[in-house]
């Protein structure tokens, strides 16, 4: 898909994932373009972590998957995990959904904000340094050269998230997957990451997949909206068109849903 | 290679990163926890949390080595039986104005609380009494046979943790399959096999009948004990550039150190074997592998670090079983330590032998639980603040 004059930097068409006997999606058509929010809704056990985890060939062992993950024409799923390796965190990196559980507590910022940057972009300590205080005034943390000396459990949930986003910027990927990065968020922090995720995508051309349950997230961040279900996306389209005139019956369902609404 | 992340250049200045960059950072509850600042020297120590931790965890153990003095102290005042009546000949007893004077002379005749304090000065002065057993001061005694102890249960733990730490990560990494199991069995024969059964049987295969092991003691007859430094044989023979020595000690220590490892390696492997495979659960682990680190930096930064935390507690407390625990593979290998020591004085109720055990027993406890502690407080930074 070609949207104007960008093209896309990840397709993922038809993509199968089989896992201990269970089909766990059944043909997952999606696409991301650079300096695009691609938001992606939908019910719980929908299938939304496996696809992005299926993008970063983190899946758990056994799982048997078919179709195609084209990460600017190369299929990510026809890689050796040794060329897959290469990619993860450096051309394509992720957030998870819980800053408290996916830091290590017992690493220091600065360790987790360089171990990578110095693994894929052979940078010395020092200019790992210098990389890490940058991408630390970026994602918005006060001191950030005193923060590279302290460890997750000295900064509040926004502020972990936010160097987890940090630590998934720091080797310039193209693709970011953001698997409902507010959900373990104080709702007076959401607004703050999500804006931050918003701004990062603006100026460094990021395509980023936005997982979220949270359709009012999705509304006021998102520039594509796909909503999945049992595997299968079931609709795709620009967020105005598929929060105004949902096409599919399960996006009516969820737009419903949302408190304070009925369906627009 | 261009630098495409050069930040917040030809975006928009500092504000970068923000859409409409209406303070977006700050209006979000967002705030430090840490770093309030502290006046004068509060705010030094709080500079240093590893320093103040330490300080604080010392002074704990110096508490408790002082209640374990207390212990020792009422233990042995309970035990019946008189000291005039085991240190005065069967004569002597008969005469009060004798077992008055002996009483006199050490104190006895005080209330328990001034001969606690008397009993701790002599303590401080190094005075343990003196042994009726060997007719040497007990600290002489325990000065030999504790490093011997040392050496062994020494041995045995560093050989224990090598080994059963990478036994249990090799089972952890493998769930499941063979080798998995295969290390499974080997560590449940380790800690149900008893230890001085394995010992008899050690000796007997090695000593009488192949011949490998050096037969008892710390050295083989005729061998002079290196110069005192460590009291450890190996150590000072090795300080002393006295090879025959070392090899000799060497070779005396290896198969009662290689029993006792049995159960410690066992039970490692165990443990180390599930911490490892609740930490590959964890989310840090999978983000680790999302940010495209190798496997190996993974395993030893990202895993090890966190699974190592409960291994080295129950090492510690293996460590301290093993020195207050060697009596039977002390005795089956004639080797002079603190369990064939404390063996011989409580069957002779040599009192004041007794209790210097007691107290060297409990010290050696507190000073493991203290290095426990402060490897705590060195590997997970969050112990250090609470
Ligand atoms: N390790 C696993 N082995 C087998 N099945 C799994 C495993 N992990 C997840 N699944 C299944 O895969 C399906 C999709 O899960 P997934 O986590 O992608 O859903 P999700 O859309 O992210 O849901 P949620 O909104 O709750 O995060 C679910 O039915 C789940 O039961
Ligand atoms: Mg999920």
């Amino acid at each position: 898909m070609t949207d104007g004059d960008t093209v896309d930097v990840l397709r993922i068409s038809g993509l199968t994932l089989d896992l201990g006997g269970a089909r766990i999606l059944g043909g997952v058509d999606l696409a991301l373009q650079p300096g695009r929010i691609h938001g992606l809704a939908g019910e719980s056990g929908s299938g939304k972590t496996m696809t992005g985890l299926a993008t970063l060939g983190l899946l758990p062992p056994g799982a048997r998957t078919g179709g195609r993950i084209e990460l600017e024409g190369t299929d990510l799923l026809t890689l050796t995990p040794r060329q897959l390796a290469v990619l993860r965190g450096r051309s394509v990196s992720m957030v998870f959904q819980d800053p408290s559980t996916s830091l290590h507590p017992m690493l220091s910022i600065g360790h987790q904000l360089t171990d990578h940057l110095r693994h894929h972009l052979k940078l010395n300590r020092k200019a790992a340094k210098e990389r890490a205080v940058d991408l630390l005034t970026q994602v918005r943390i006060p001191n950030p050269r005193e923060a590279l000396g302290r460890y997750p459990h000295q900064f509040s949930g926004g502020m972990r998230q936010r160097i987890a986003i940090a630590i998934a910027l720091a080797c310039e990927p193209k693709v970011l997957i953001a698997d409902e990065p507010t959900t373990a968020l104080d709702v007076t922090v959401q607004a703050g990451v999500l804006r931050l995720l918003r701004g990062l995508c603006d100026d460094l051309g990021l395509a980023v997949l936005l997982v979220t349950h949270d359709l009012g997230v999705m509304s006021a961040i998102a520039d594509e909206v796909s909503v999945m279900r049992h595997g299968l996306v079931v609709e795709t389209g620009p967020r105005g068109r598929v929060l105004t005139e949902p096409q599919h019956e399960y996006t009516r369902q969820l737009l419903d849903a949302l408190p304070g609404r009925s369906t627009v | 290679m261009s630098p495409r992340w050069a930040p917040s250049k030809g975006t928009g200045g500092k504000g970068a990163g923000v859409e409409g960059g209406e303070g977006a950072g700050s209006g979000d509850g967002d705030r430090l926890v840490t770093a309030r600042p502290l006046p004068g020297r509060r705010r030094l120590l709080a500079r240093h949390p590893l320093a103040r931790f330490l300080l604080r965890r010392t002074a704990t153990a110096i508490l408790l080595a002082l209640g374990v003095t207390l212990v020792t102290f009422v233990l042995t005042n309970l035990v019946p039986g008189d000291p005039a009546a085991a240190n005065l000949g069967q004569r002597a007893i008969g005469d009060p104005a004798i077992v008055a004077q002996f009483r006199h002379h050490y104190g006895l005749d005080k209330p328990l609380p001034v001969q606690y304090v008397t009993y701790l000065g002599n303590l401080l002065h190094g005075d343990l009494g003196e042994s009726q057993q060997s007719h040497q001061s007990v600290l002489t005694d325990l000065s030999t046979a504790v490093p011997a102890t040392l050496e062994l249960a020494g041995a045995a733990i560093v050989v224990s943790l090598i080994v059963g730490v990478a036994f249990g990560v090799v089972a952890a990494l493998h769930r499941d399959r063979l080798t998995d199991q295969l290390l499974r069995v080997i560590s449940l024969l380790g800690v149900s096999v008893p230890t001085f059964w394995l010992a008899l049987l050690a000796f007997y295969i090695f000593f009488y009948r192949l011949g490998w092991a050096p037969g008892s003691g710390r050295l083989d007859p005729g061998m002079t004990a290196p110069p005192h430094v460590t009291g450890l044989y190996t150590v000072d023979a090795a300080l002393a550039g006295q090879w025959p020595v070392f090899w000799s000690a060497v070779g005396h220590l290896a198969l009662p150190a290689l029993v006792l490892t049995a159960y410690t390696v066992g039970l490692l492997t165990r443990f180390t074997r599930s911490a490892v495979l609740e930490v590959l659960n964890q989310d840090y682990v999978r983000a680790a592998r999302a940010k495209g680190l190798p496997a190996r930096t993974v395993l030893f930064q990202y895993v090890l670090r966190a699974a190592l935390v409960p291994v080295i507690t129950v090492a510690g407390l293996a460590f301290g079983a093993l020195l207050s625990g060697t009596v039977l593979v002390e005795s089956i290998f004639a080797w002079p330590g603190l369990g064939a020591y404390a063996y011989r004085s409580a069957t002779t109720l040599d009192l004041p032998a007794v209790m210097g055990v007691g107290l060297v027993v409990g010290l050696v406890y507190l000073t493991v639980n203290l290095a426990v502690d402060v490897l705590y407080g060195v590997i997970d930074p969050r112990v250090r603040v609470q």
